[in-house]
């Protein structure tokens, strides 16, 4: 299935803004993370469609993840 | 700090007090908001002779402690009419703590249209004519000063629209680097025109360390807190190398960041103006992506814009700021953006308020929608003119709003709402309305639970948990406030545990006093209610409590929703 991700902050450093990436039935944000070799404690925050998910919420397909290191601002 | 400089505007005095033992512990907000309250009768005229401006540094202003050279200002505020405080870095917070000056009070009003610079040393305050000084932006105040003097001089002035006692005009300070940082929100620079006060300097060469009770605990105490901010992955990481623009893309993927006036939740050139490309630019043309705002800071979620000569355009250029232009009022080009925010430095207005006024300006169609141009002239020559179009605006955005006859006007009990969408971040739209300063996000951050899952996490959506987790930030950052500390240490103190006990710690350490966690919650829940009984006594009540109408029927894309709570809802914030 295809999954949009986009990454933010020090996440694009050697990765990328944005793309479409296949990943296997149920896959997992935590499995997003592990293909893209972030470390599960770097993150910060995870939003599907712009609402906040946590890291086992599995995928169904074609929605837009957003992946953010721990940033914050005031 | 054990002396207060009472400086009266009237007869051109200064008197030295002994601080009352009831001022002793406070320090910063708590002080300034206390003394407000005390002195200064809640109906009064704010830029009358019954109103005060106090200025007072924090309780750890001077020591050692990494982020602890706030300073804070308090008045009753012209632009809200509730009591105020607005703090700001730069130099004058340490050079106060050197000079043992706990608090300034300057009150009374000098016979019209006569214009002073203070100087403060360590025997009191001298007034000097500043007429020469009379249609200067505050860059040239700076020179000026810094001609006179030494550039080692601390500075603190008002502009054109503080002279002209406009609104929306701040304070601003000298930071280590000649530049300037501002005490922005509330109008406080009216409240300094009103006094004929057009520029402070302040010498503290004949000023002594701070001394410390405990110097051994004290040294602990601050490695313990200081690694805490580096340890951080928000204080350590992402503030200096983003700053604080790189909100713009997460509240902007949550659906929360206001644009083109307030109309919708996202906007489609967020990445040009994002904290990500503000990065990507500085540091490609060779400016500075680390600035702290006073010594000590080791944070440094400030920097040094620069243009493509490497020529200084701005420092100090802050997402609210940058949300304001680019994306509020959908100015798509950074260099636009840090050229108007410079020129709101100079002529002093706050840049937050500033940014929402042009918006509305263009809601009322004085200005094309992102037009850069237009908006760097009409600050310059219209608000930094005092011309009658420019009095409009420097009066703040509901003046705006009421001129145009507007009814999308963001702003609470007078100011301008910042960065954040109540609609869809339910506890920050809780925090504005139940400021006792107005809409005023720094009061209690709930973008920090709602969206950066910073000490814990509460659904930004839904109304659940939101009031209780406003009040408890609320409380938390008005005794924050009193410490000196710049609002960041929120950050690791919401998520290190050794963080706030440290930070207690080390003033304890150095008064010589066992203040514990809970008298610090208690100490904020005290300023909290001082101040809202000047408001009640001021004439407001829980009707003012409230967000704009609008945001109950204009539903807010992409999410769809509007502000849902109810008064009682609301008033329960209270409860404490
Ligand atoms: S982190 Fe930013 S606001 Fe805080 S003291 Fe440093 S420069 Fe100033």
């Amino acid at each position: 299935m295809k999954i949009t991700v986009k990454l933010f902050a020090g996440f694009r450093n050697d990765r990328f803004k944005v793309d479409d990436l296949e990943f296997p039935e149920n896959a997992t944000v935590a499995d997003v993370l592990g293909a893209l070799k972030i470390n599960e404690p770097e993150l910060g925050v995870a939003m599907i469609n712009g609402r906040h998910v946590a890291k086992d919420q599995v995928l169904k397909g074609g929605e837009t993840l957003s992946l953010f290191p721990k940033v914050g601002g005031g | 700090m054990n002396k207060i400089y009472r400086v009266n505007m009237k007869d051109l005095t200064c008197k030295i007090e002994e601080v009352p033992a009831a001022w002793a512990g406070l320090g910063g907000r708590g002080l300034t908001s206390t003394i407000v309250a005390a002195e200064v009768p809640p109906t009064c005229h704010p830029l009358g002779p019954n109103n005060k401006l106090v200025f007072a540094p924090g309780l750890l202003a001077g020591t050692a402690a990494s982020q602890s050279g706030r300073m804070s200002a308090g008045a009753k505020s012209p632009l809200t009419g509730t009591i105020k405080e607005s703090n700001a870095g730069g130099t004058s917070a340490q050079s106060f703590a050197k000079l043992g000056i706990k608090a300034m009070i300057i009150e009374g009003q000098p016979a019209e249209g006569k214009l002073y610079e203070l100087h403060v040393n360590n025997d009191g305050v001298t007034f000097h004519d500043a007429s020469a000084l009379k249609g200067k932006q505050n860059f040239d105040v700076v020179d000026a000063m810094n001609a006179k003097y030494s550039p080692k001089i601390g500075v603190v002035t008002i502009g054109v629209p503080g002279e002209e006692r406009m609104k929306a005009a701040n304070i601003s300070v000298k930071d280590p680097d000649q530049k300037l940082r501002s005490h922005g929100r509330g109008g406080l620079g009216a409240v300094m025109g009103s006094k004929g006060v057009k520029v402070i300097t302040i010498d503290d060469s004949a000023g002594s360390k701070v001394e410390i009770a405990d110097p051994e605990k004290f040294r602990a105490a601050a490695k313990v807190f200081a690694k805490a901010m580096l340890d951080h992955p928000v204080t350590g990481e992402g503030l200096p190398i983003y700053g604080t623009t790189v909100l713009i893309n997460i509240i902007n993927e949550a659906g929360g960041l206001p644009t083109k006036n307030f109309r919708y939740g996202t906007c489609e050139h967020h990445d040009k103006v994002s904290g990500e490309t503000l990065h990507d630019v500085i540091a490609g043309r060779g400016g500075s992506t680390k600035h702290g705002c006073h010594p000590g800071c080791i944070i440094q979620c400030s920097q040094v814009y620069v243009d493509e000569n490497k020529e200084y355009i701005t420092s100090g250029f802050e997402y609210e700021t940058i949300w304001g232009l680019g994306i509020n009022c959908m100015i798509e080009d950074l260099d636009d953006c840090a050229r108007i925010d410079n020129a709101m430095d100079n002529i002093g207005i706050d840049s937050i308020e500033g940014a929402v006024i042009l918006g509305t300006a263009m809601e009322a169609g004085m200005i094309p929608w992102g037009d850069g141009k237009e908006c760097l002239r009409v600050m310059n020559e219209e608000i930094g003119k005092a011309t009658p179009f420019g009095r409009i605006l420097g009066n703040g955005t509901k003046s705006v709003g009421d001129a145009y006859g507007l009814t999308r006007v963001a702003v609470v009990k007078g100011q301008a709402i910042p960065a954040y969408d109540p609609r869809t971040i339910k506890g920050i739209g809780v925090t504005y309305a139940m400021s006792t300063m107005g809409a005023d996000h720094t009061a209690g951050y709930a973008i920090a639970t709602n969206i950066l899952q910073v000490g814990g996490h509460v659904d930004p959506l839904k109304k659940d948990g939101q009031v209780e987790l406003s009040r408890n930030l609320c409380i938390a950052t008005a005794a924050v406030d009193s410490t000196g500390m710049c609002i960041f240490v929120a950050f690791p103190a919401l998520d290190i545990a050794e963080c706030l006990p440290s930070l207690i710690d080390m003033i304890n350490a150095r008064y010589g006093i066992n203040l514990s966690g809970d008298d610090v919650t208690e100490l904020g829940k005290t300023i909290m209610k001082t101040e809202k009984a000047f408001n009640d006594a001021a004439g407001f009540s829980k009707a003012d409590d409230r967000l704009p109408e609008f945001f109950e029927y204009e539903p807010l894309p992409p999410h769809n929703l509007v502000w849902d709570f109810t008064g009682e809802e609301l008033d329960e914030f209270w409860n404490f």
